[in-house]
């Protein structure tokens, strides 16, 4: 769940990082007022939550009130990325020495946090890591030990910065690795983190993503923010299948069967467990398959969400198909899925025999799921098929 | 309507105690069973929910409630 960087810097404010004065604007008016609080330069930028605000002109200095309303006026209209501004952040301009880059990140391969630092910031860090590996390192850190300063010290130090730089730097890289850990985010990024020319340290642009299953862990920071239970903060809008999905996971609290994403392919997927989910996905789309969908379905969702949840994905235009697919279960039940899918099928006025192109969905419960499959002549497989080869299959009877 | 995979038949001679309804009631996990009128009716939408946990057989005399598996018929 990503927040806007006004959300991000009024967390940062909270932990006491370094920031300018702004204010949050939501009119011309305002925006002079801002301008005239803040007194002097001001640079404003659009709130939305895709990146390439600068290169879409949504970036802009004015030198006086009038210039800054005006500014606003322009700004606000421009839409990035399919997103139209929310708001529009006014900012005290600062007098930019050298401009750091600052991310913590997870390492999925290395299940640890990444600690991402270089010397040459406010542009793309991925063209810097290209054309300049040695002003990036790249540290990671445990999640769980306690954290000392010293590993950002280390990061820092590892680009060539030193002296006074690198004392003033440490704390702030180490505040946003706790603030990381503290609110169970994804991405706590700054860039660029600038050194002024007084010789200070001050955060000009930040970016966090909180984990999304976190949120209820951290309601009150949410509230806080203002950010309500409705906003899903994802890249771009939900999908009214996106949004049918959602109410089908909400129906009861027994499992998960829900979390759809959209796709224009032609093979309806009802996958999941563990991890299992984007490894068919994977498999699928490996295998010359286009995907209808991604979801997700686990922790033994009742046969009326499984049964819903294989309505909406066969609803959609030019899905004939689904492909139903999991790790090896333990806590779902295959015979319980097996009954949502097959009775999915038959209320959507579908055979499915024909319609469900493989079940394999090893497991808890798993011979009594293949009698139902049997009684009504679907294919399926046990656990010595793999993932990837299901996923074959299921493409292949698509051709 | 009545399941597709699941069905659930109540012995006539329990079918009017309340007591036991009232029991059926609260074993059954996903609410097959509901008192009703000093008995207990089968709530059908809820039928191929039947987790086959035996609750409610465990709660009755043996041999009052049937549950069939319709798939292996």
């Amino acid at each position: 769940m990503r927040f806007y960087e006004y959300e991000s810097k009024a967390l940062f404010r909270k932990h006491r990082l370094p920031l300018g004065e702004s204010r949050v604007v939501r009119s011309a008016d305002e925006a002079r007022s801002a301008f005239e609080a803040i007194g002097g330069p001001v640079v404003l930028k659009s709130q939305v939550l895709s990146g390439g605000r600068m290169k879409a002109g949504a970036v802009k200095f004015a030198d006086d009130a009038d210039e800054a309303a005006a500014h606003f006026e322009s700004i606000l209209p421009i839409v990035i990325g399919g997103e139209s501004a929310r708001s529009v952040l006014v900012e005290k301009k600062s007098p930019v020495a050298q401009e750091y880059f600052v991310a913590i990140t997870w390492d999925g391969r290395a299940k640890r946090p990444v600690l991402v630092f270089s010397d040459m910031g406010g542009i793309d860090i991925e063209e810097v890591a290209e054309t300049h590996p040695d002003h990036v390192s790249k540290t990671h850190f445990s999640s769980i030990l306690p954290l000392s300063p010293y590993i950002a010290k280390e990061a820092i130090g590892a680009t060539g910065v030193s002296g006074t730089a690198l004392n003033k730097l440490t704390p702030v890289v180490f505040e946003l690795m706790k603030i990381f850990l503290d609110y169970d985010l994804t991405l706590a990024e700054i860039n660029p983190l600038a050194r002024l020319e007084d010789g200070s340290f001050i955060v000009l642009d930040g970016h966090i993503d909180m984990e999304a299953e976190a949120r209820g862990g951290h309601k009150a920071l949410l509230d806080e923010l203002g950010i309500g239970e409705e906003e899903t903060r994802q890249a771009r809008p939900p999908t009214d299948f996106e949004i049918a999905g959602a109410r089908v996971n909400a129906v009861d609290h027994r499992g998960v069967a829900g979390n759809v994403v959209e796709f224009d392919g032609n093979l309806g997927l009802v996958i999941g467990a563990g991890g299992g989910s984007l490894t068919l996905f994977d498999a699928v789309r490996k295998h010359g398959g286009k995907p209808a969908n991604y979801c997700e379905i686990g922790g033994n969702p009742s046969v009326n969400k499984a049964k819903e949840l294989t309505k909406l994905i066969l609803s959609k235009p030019g899905v004939e198909k689904i492909a139903v697919m999991m790790n090896v279960v333990s806590n779902t039940r295959v015979d319980i899925v097996a009954r949502g899918v097959v009775k999915g099928c038959i209320e959507s006025g579908k055979d499915p025999a024909k319609t469900i192109a493989i079940f394999r969905i090893p497991g808890a419960w798993e011979d009594e799921g293949f009698k139902i499959l049997r009684k009504y002549g679907v294919e399926y497989c046990d656990r010595s098929v793999s993932m990837y080869d299901a996923a074959g299959r299921a493409v292949a009877k698509l051709s | 309507m009545p399941g597709l995979f699941i069905d659930v038949t109540i012995a006539p001679e329990i079918a009017k105690d309340a007591a036991i309804a009232r029991k059926l009631e609260e074993v059954c996990p996903v609410g097959i069973f509901a008192a009703d009128d000093g008995g207990v009716k089968i709530v059908e939408e809820n039928l191929d929910e039947c987790t086959l946990c035996d609750l409610c057989l465990d709660a009755t005399p043996k041999g009052s409630i049937e549950v069939t598996k319709l798939y292996e018929s």
